[in-house]
C-alpha cells in the first residue's frame, strides 16, 4: 500500500455546472432566453413573473415557466392564468433548485416552441447560490419591505446575480424604505449588477424591465447564431 | 444547511477521482474555500463526517484552506485582500471594484489516497 498525493483541481459542485453547461448549450440551439429569480420567501417573484408572463404573452413572446416551492403548486396556478406553459417543481422539502430537476421537468417540451423560460426558484438567499441552472441571466428581487441592508446580510447571493430588482416599490413610502441606501448596499457587494424597480402590483418600472429582457434575448440570438458565410 | 449538499456533491466527486485512480481509501481532502463561497467551513466539517460514512472517503480528514477575497483595484492598479465581504472596496482608496481575483473558490484542490501497489510481474 502507497499513499499519493492526486491533483484534482475541480469545483466541488462540477457536476452540476456540467449538465447546466449541456442545458444553456439547448437552450441557446433552440433560442430561449432564460432567466433565474431567486429571492428570500414573500419577495414577490410570483406577482413580478405573472405581470412580466401577461406582457410579454400579450406582445406576442411565447413564454414558459418552471416553479420551484417546497410544497404546494399553488404558484405554478397562479402563473398558468397568463396562459403561459408553466410546470411546478415541488422539492418536498429541498431548499433550492439543482439543474437535473430542471432538465427533468424540461423533458418532454419543445424548446425551439419557446422564446422565453422564467425559473423561480425556491423562495430562498441562500441555498439556490450555488446551482447554475444554465440560465442566461439570473435575477435577484428585493422588496422595499425587507430593509435596507439585507444585500449587506446575503452578499454572496447578491454578488451572484447579474440584476436586482427591487419589488413592492408601490409600499416604499409606507415601509419608510431608503432606497438610495438599498442601492448603495447592493452595489458595494456586486458593483456590476444593474438595479431595477418594480411595482407588480401598479406595474410601474415593469416596461424598464421587459425591455431589458428583450435586449438580452437579442443579443443572445445575435451572439449564437451563426455568422453568414461571405 | 445547504452544507450537507454540497458535503455530498463533494464526497460524490472525490469518490469518482478517487476510484478512477485505484485507491482503496481516501485519507486526505484538500479543499480550497473562498470567504465568498457563502459556505460555513465549521457546519462543513459536521457533514463531512456524515457524508463520507460507507464511501472510500470515510474517516478522512476534511483540510479547508480559507481563501479571502482578492480584487484588483482600477484606480490603485493593485491587487487588494480584503478583511471582509460585506463590501467589495479597495482598503486603500474605497472605491468599488467588480473585478474579483479570488474568494469564491469551492474547489476540490487534491485528495491523499492509498493505492494497492500492482504485484511484481504483472504488468
Amino acid at each position: 500500500m502507497t499513499t499519493r498525493y492526486l491533483e484534482i483541481r475541480q469545483g466541488v459542485l462540477s457536476k452540476n455546472d456540467r449538465l447546466a453547461a449541456d442545458l444553456r448549450a439547448r437552450f441557446a440551439q433552440a433560442g430561449v432566453f432564460v432567466m433565474n429569480v431567486v429571492s428570500s420567501p414573500g419577495a414577490g417573484k410570483t406577482a413580478l413573473l405573472e405581470r412580466v408572463l401577461r406582457e410579454l404573452r400579450a406582445a406576442g413572446w411565447r413564454v414558459a415557466a418552471v416553479v420551484g416551492d417546497l410544497q404546494t403548486d399553488n404558484d405554478a396556478r397562479r402563473l398558468a392564468r397568463s396562459g403561459a406553459l408553466v410546470s411546478q417543481i415541488t422539492t418536498d422539502g429541498m431548499c433550492h433548485l439543482e439543474v437535473d430537476l430542471v432538465t427533468d421537468k424540461l423533458a418532454g417540451w419543445d424548446l425551439n416552441a419557446l422564446d422565453f423560460l422564467f425559473i423561480e426558484n425556491v423562495g430562498n438567499l441562500v441555498c439556490p447560490t450555488w446551482y447554475d441552472l444554465g440560465e442566461d441571466v439570473r435575477a435577484v428581487l428585493l422588496s422595499v419591505a425587507e430593509g435596507e441592508d439585507k444585500p449587506l446580510k446575503y452578499p454572496v447571493m447578491f454578488h451572484s446575480s447579474d440584476i436586482a430588482v427591487i419589488t413592492k416599490m408601490d409600499l416604499a413610502e409606507a415601509c419608510e424604505c431608503d432606497l438610495t441606501a438599498m442601492r448603495e448596499n447592493i452595489l458595494s457587494v456586486q458593483p456590476a449588477i444593474r438595479i431595477f424597480e418594480t411595482s407588480a402590483k401598479t406595474g410601474a418600472g415593469v416596461p424598464v424591465l421587459i425591455e431589458f429582457i428583450l435586449q438580452q434575448r437579442a443579443a443572445k440570438l445575435a451572439s449564437t447564431s451563426v455568422p453568414p458565410t461571405a | 444547511m445547504h452544507e450537507l449538499a454540497i458535503a455530498a456533491a463533494l464526497v460524490e466527486s472525490v469518490a469518482a477521482s478517487a476510484q478512477a485512480a485505484g485507491a482503496a481509501r481516501v485519507t486526505r481532502v484538500f479543499l480550497k474555500l473562498g470567504a465568498l463561497s457563502g459556505v460555513s467551513k465549521e457546519a462543513l466539517l459536521f457533514c463531512y463526517d456524515v457524508a463520507t460514512r460507507d464511501t472510500l472517503l470515510e474517516g478522512s480528514q476534511l483540510v479547508i484552506e480559507d481563501v479571502p477575497v482578492t480584487i484588483y483595484c482600477e484606480r490603485c492598479r493593485a491587487e487588494a485582500i480584503l478583511s471582509g465581504i460585506q463590501g467589495l472596496r479597495c482598503p486603500r482608496c474605497g472605491e468599488l471594484s467588480s473585478r474579483l481575483l479570488h474568494g469564491k473558490e469551492l474547489e476540490i484542490a487534491g485528495i491523499e489516497i492509498d493505492v494497492i501497489e500492482e504485484a511484481e510481474g504483472e504488468r
